[in-house]
């Protein structure tokens, strides 16, 4: 957070409309994405009770569990999830999951794609990659649980369940396991995604309602935001988008459905007409989240997309090729916790994927670049003066190009002669700080300024309005080889700048041991997780 | 009575004074700064039938299912003179239990006046403290009591007190799982801080026969269901942190007549129930009265209290209605207005507000600059 979204949501709350707080889009949004709805039981660690699920906002499969406490059945809506996931995700090449994976994508004819062509060592990047999307977080938490509570199971032996089962299990676990590292798009919560670019005139922890939330970004024509959130806290009209089911509905209808199931347990016509009863109440409590997840999809997929985005789902389709090269050669399932070493690696390419994500976020789209210049480590502004030809002799006695320009700016700028900056969009040229000189009083006639705030952004001829800086910078790199900058290189007097201390630069991993070097303090090298009868059988009540 | 009692007396009216539990003495500690709750939850105002009275329902529910798997888990766990859960104290925990004893105080030969139930858990762990025999005894809903806001206030007997050498611990039984070592983080804290009241009055109840802190200890045990099956696991968790905030809280609750003195003396969440119970106060007089309390919301109330969506209402406009950290970025200043007007720089900041109306005119000059409007 900070003071630009914070007066956004004040903003919002004025306008009674979220207001945006990007100008780009952040995320991937895949031409063909899959959505899945899950509702739980109450008051059990993870018992599917129905779920909305598939690729077309208007055909999706709706799966019921009917007495949610039925391992058999708990199991069947697991291959039955499978069988739709499995056919969703077989449907990109090296999406094929391998013998166990029901042969999905060898019916496609796309199997093998990825690793027939690079063999072991360097595989092809798929070229394309499922996008599973959850209407929110806690959404994500309960996939993961239930990857958990399918991964170990197995295909023969006393306990033995349908093998779609385990595949499912590990996809995703997988996927839920990959929606953490900053950046990634493989598997998204629509609100999550929402409010990376919108900012509404309500807290967070009411954002965390999508049906509130997408009220005030996009409130139908008759009302406002304010009045839509509020209505949509009703959860007669917008049941809760899940896991959980709202208490009321529970109490007052899903209970005496159940037991009528149970009754009916011995077959005939009424025990259809139980579970049709079931099943419609449920597809009525799943069918507004399942429109709204299809619908925050919509109002994402019509921001223009950011500059980075492509980049980090070519890193998306990667770890996808990966996961499926995984499960194709027959690789063991994610253990339960992951070693020391997988942790502490795990964890440090999450810090580096958040802080490339920070960065690039901001040299993508200039509201986030506006935290970066109220923090005073970027600044924007109008070039007043510009010197593109100018040549001095450099260090080495060659003569080198270093234009000047000197901007004004209304951003507190605490940068200082010296500092290196970079013009977003222009990784490779470089502007060092040759002076900084405040104009004017601050403080001051600040009406004025205000004013002069437009789309404009520049006070016009005035010099010295109060509270701007001029600062000069020496440019160098990304001008050509010559003494005279290529056309467009270097900014000209009246052009709107911006310049950065930011830098996407690559990182590399620090230094873990391998594996099998893992010091005896940390555990010692790790067993690869060979998962047990015992997990095979788990429990699942 | 007091006079202080008599005040809290009239603030409630004719109703019955709620039941506390751990629960609600907990969440007293979660928004320390509200006068409106901790007056109303003193005086044991039932919250959740006022708040609906005045058109303003909490949507606090709690399906039947997580109700039943709750006790269902619990009922297994204590079954056969609590079998499982020894199992666990001994097995898990590494209790050198001897031979236990178990006794049940759910009630007192048919008396469930807290009154008669209190009494006998007093007697009772009163010996078993005084005895500090080898063999332990499980106290299965002892009924303990809290002094809160001025008064004590019997809380609903959700434990089990073990005593082993005259030492006791508080186990209690939550029915979220625990997969692969790992639990809800937000359900934890919530058992944590819940056990916690629990050590605090059975410590009271001891002070008062004479027995120091040392004799409850720090660590409660909680009792979970371990992955995905109903097999309960245990672990030992320390509740140290919890106890300093929460008798900081009750220390604050204690002072309730400095809070009941800013308060006129006529108001009263009586709802005036005619003779078949139906509420028949004035609305706009009851809201009146709430509004006569000063409250503190922020959306955290949204999970914790029942008169949230009554004070969500009054705090529309505010920037706490936006969230701490949304009010604490615009500088503290309580007022979308005025943090729009200082937006704009139609009017002058006062003194103290200079810093953060620069940064919001700063903020609000480059939003104008980038999505060519000016806010
Ligand atoms: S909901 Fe109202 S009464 Fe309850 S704690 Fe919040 S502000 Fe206080």
């Amino acid at each position: 957070m900070s003071v630009l979204t914070a007066l956004a949501r004040a903003q919002a709350w004025q306008a009674g409309r979220a207001q945006p707080v990007a100008t780009v889009r952040h995320v991937h949004v895949a031409p063909r994405p899959f959505v899945f709805v899950p509702l739980a039981l109450a008051g059990e660690a993870c018992a599917p009770l129905a779920a909305m699920a598939g690729d077309d906002p208007a055909d999706p499969r709706l799966l019921v569990v009917a007495q949610p406490r039925n391992r058999t059945q708990r199991f069947a809506f697991a291959a039955e999830l499978g069988r739709e996931l499995l056919r969703y995700i077989g449907g990109f090449p090296a999406g094929g999951a391998g013998e166990e994976g029901a042969g999905a994508a060898a019916d496609r004819g796309t199997a093998g794609q990825g690793a027939g062509e690079g063999g072991e060592g360097e595989r092809a990047v798929p070229p394309d990659a499922p996008q599973v999307w959850l209407p929110n977080r806690a959404g994500i938490g309960f996939t993961r649980l239930l990857g958990r509570s399918t991964r170990f199971r197995r295909a023969e032996g006393e306990h033995a369940v349908d093998p779609v089962v385990p595949v499912l299990g590990r996809w995703l676990t997988f996927l839920a396991e990959r929606s953490e590292h900053p950046g990634s798009c493989l598997m998204l919560a629509a609100t999550e995604a929402l409010a990376l670019h919108w900012a509404t005139g309500q807290s967070p922890a009411e954002d965390l309602n999508l049906a509130s939330l997408i009220g005030w970004i996009d409130p139908p024509a008759w009302t406002d935001g304010r009045e839509a959130a509020r209505a949509a806290e009703d959860p007669l009209a917008w049941p809760p988008a899940g896991p959980a089911t709202d208490p009321g509905f529970d109490n007052e209808v899903l209970a005496r459905l159940i037991a009528a199931c149970d009754r009916a347990e011995a077959g005939g016509g009424e025990a259809a007409r139980a579970k049709a009863a079931l099943g419609e109440a449920l597809a009525g409590q799943l069918e507004p989240a399942w429109r709204l997840t299809w619908r925050a999809i919509g109002l994402l997929r019509a921001l223009p997309e950011g500059g980075h985005v492509a980049g980090r789902w070519e890193a998306d389709r990667r770890a996808f090729g990966w996961h499926a090269a995984h499960l194709r050669d027959g690789g063991p399932p994610q253990p339960r916790r992951d070693s020391a070493v997988a942790a502490a690696r795990r964890l440090d390419s999450m810090e580096r994927a958040a802080a490339s994500l920070a960065v690039q976020r901001a040299l993508d789209d200039p509201l986030v670049m506006a935290e970066h210049r109220l923090a005073g480590e970027a600044l924007a502004g109008r070039v007043t003066a510009a010197e593109p030809d100018r040549v001095i002799t450099g260090p080495s006695g060659r003569r080198v190009l270093r234009p000047l320009v000197t901007v004004r700016t209304h951003d507190p700028v605490s940068v200082e002669p010296g500092t290196v900056l970079a013009p977003p969009g222009r990784p490779n040229q470089h502007a060092r700080v040759e002076s900084v000189a405040p104009l004017g009083a601050r403080g001051a006639g600040m009406a004025g300024a205000s004013g002069a705030s437009g789309a404009s952004g520049a006070s016009g001829a005035g010099a010295g309005a109060a509270g701007e800086t001029e600062v000069v910078l020496e440019l160098s790199g990304g001008m050509g080889q010559r003494l005279t900058p290529a056309p467009g290189s270097v900014p000209g007097v009246g052009d709107w700048v911006c310049y950065a201390t930011l830098r996407d630069e690559y990182q590399p991993p620090a230094g873990f041991p391998e594996p099998e070097q893992t010091p005896w303090t940390h555990g010692g090298p790790p067993r690869p997780y060979e998962p047990t009868d015992e997990d095979a059988r788990e429990a699942w009540s | 009575m007091n006079a202080v009692e008599a005040r809290l007396d009239r603030l409630r009216g004719s109703a019955a004074p709620r039941a506390h539990n751990a629960r609600t003495i907990s969440a007293l500690a979660s928004n320390p700064g509200c006068a409106r709750r901790a007056v109303m939850d003193a005086a044991g105002v039932d919250k959740q039938r006022v708040a609906a009275h005045v058109g303003h329902p909490a949507p606090f529910g709690q399906s039947q299912f997580a109700i039943t798997r709750g006790n269902a888990f619990e009922a297994q766990v204590k079954a056969g003179g609590c079998a499982q859960l020894l199992r666990l104290l001994r097995e898990r925990l590494r209790l050198p239990i001897p031979e236990v004893s178990y006794a049940n105080l759910d009630d007192v030969a048919g008396d469930t006046s807290n009154k008669v139930r209190h009494a006998r858990t007093r007697a009772l762990l009163a010996r078993a403290a005084a005895s500090g025999q080898d063999a332990g005894t499980l106290f299965d809903h002892p009924l303990l009591r809290l002094r809160a806001g001025g008064r004590a206030v019997y809380l609903e007997p959700d434990l089990i007190a073990f005593q082993l050498r005259g030492r006791f611990h508080v186990v209690e039984i939550k029915s979220f799982a625990v997969i692969d070592g790992q639990a809800d983080g937000g359900k934890v804290a919530a058992a944590v801080i819940q056990s916690a009241v629990y050590v605090l009055a059975l410590r009271d109840l001891l002070a008062e026969l004479g027995t120091g802190p040392e004799a409850v200890s720090d660590e409660v045990v909680l009792v979970c269901p371990k992955d995905f099956s109903n097999e309960p696991t245990a672990a030992l968790l320390d509740v140290r942190k919890q106890l300093t905030v929460l008798r900081r809280q009750l220390a604050r609750l204690d002072r309730i007549e400095d809070l009941l003195a800013q308060i006129p003396q006529a108001v009263t969440f009586d709802l005036e129930p005619d003779a078949a119970g139906v509420p028949r106060r004035d609305r706009r007089a009851l809201e009146l009265a709430i509004g006569a309390v000063p409250a503190r919301y922020t959306p955290e109330c949204l999970e914790t209290c029942e008169m949230c969506r009554f004070c969500r209402e009054e705090a529309a406009g505010s920037t706490a209605a936006l969230g701490r950290a949304t009010r604490d970025d615009l500088g503290g200043i309580d007022d979308i207005g005025t943090v729009l007007e200082l937006a704009r720089g139609s009017v002058p900041p006062a003194d103290h507000q200079a810093e953060a109306a620069a940064a919001i005119r700063a903020a609000a000059r480059m939003r104008g600059e980038i999505l060519g409007a000016t806010g």
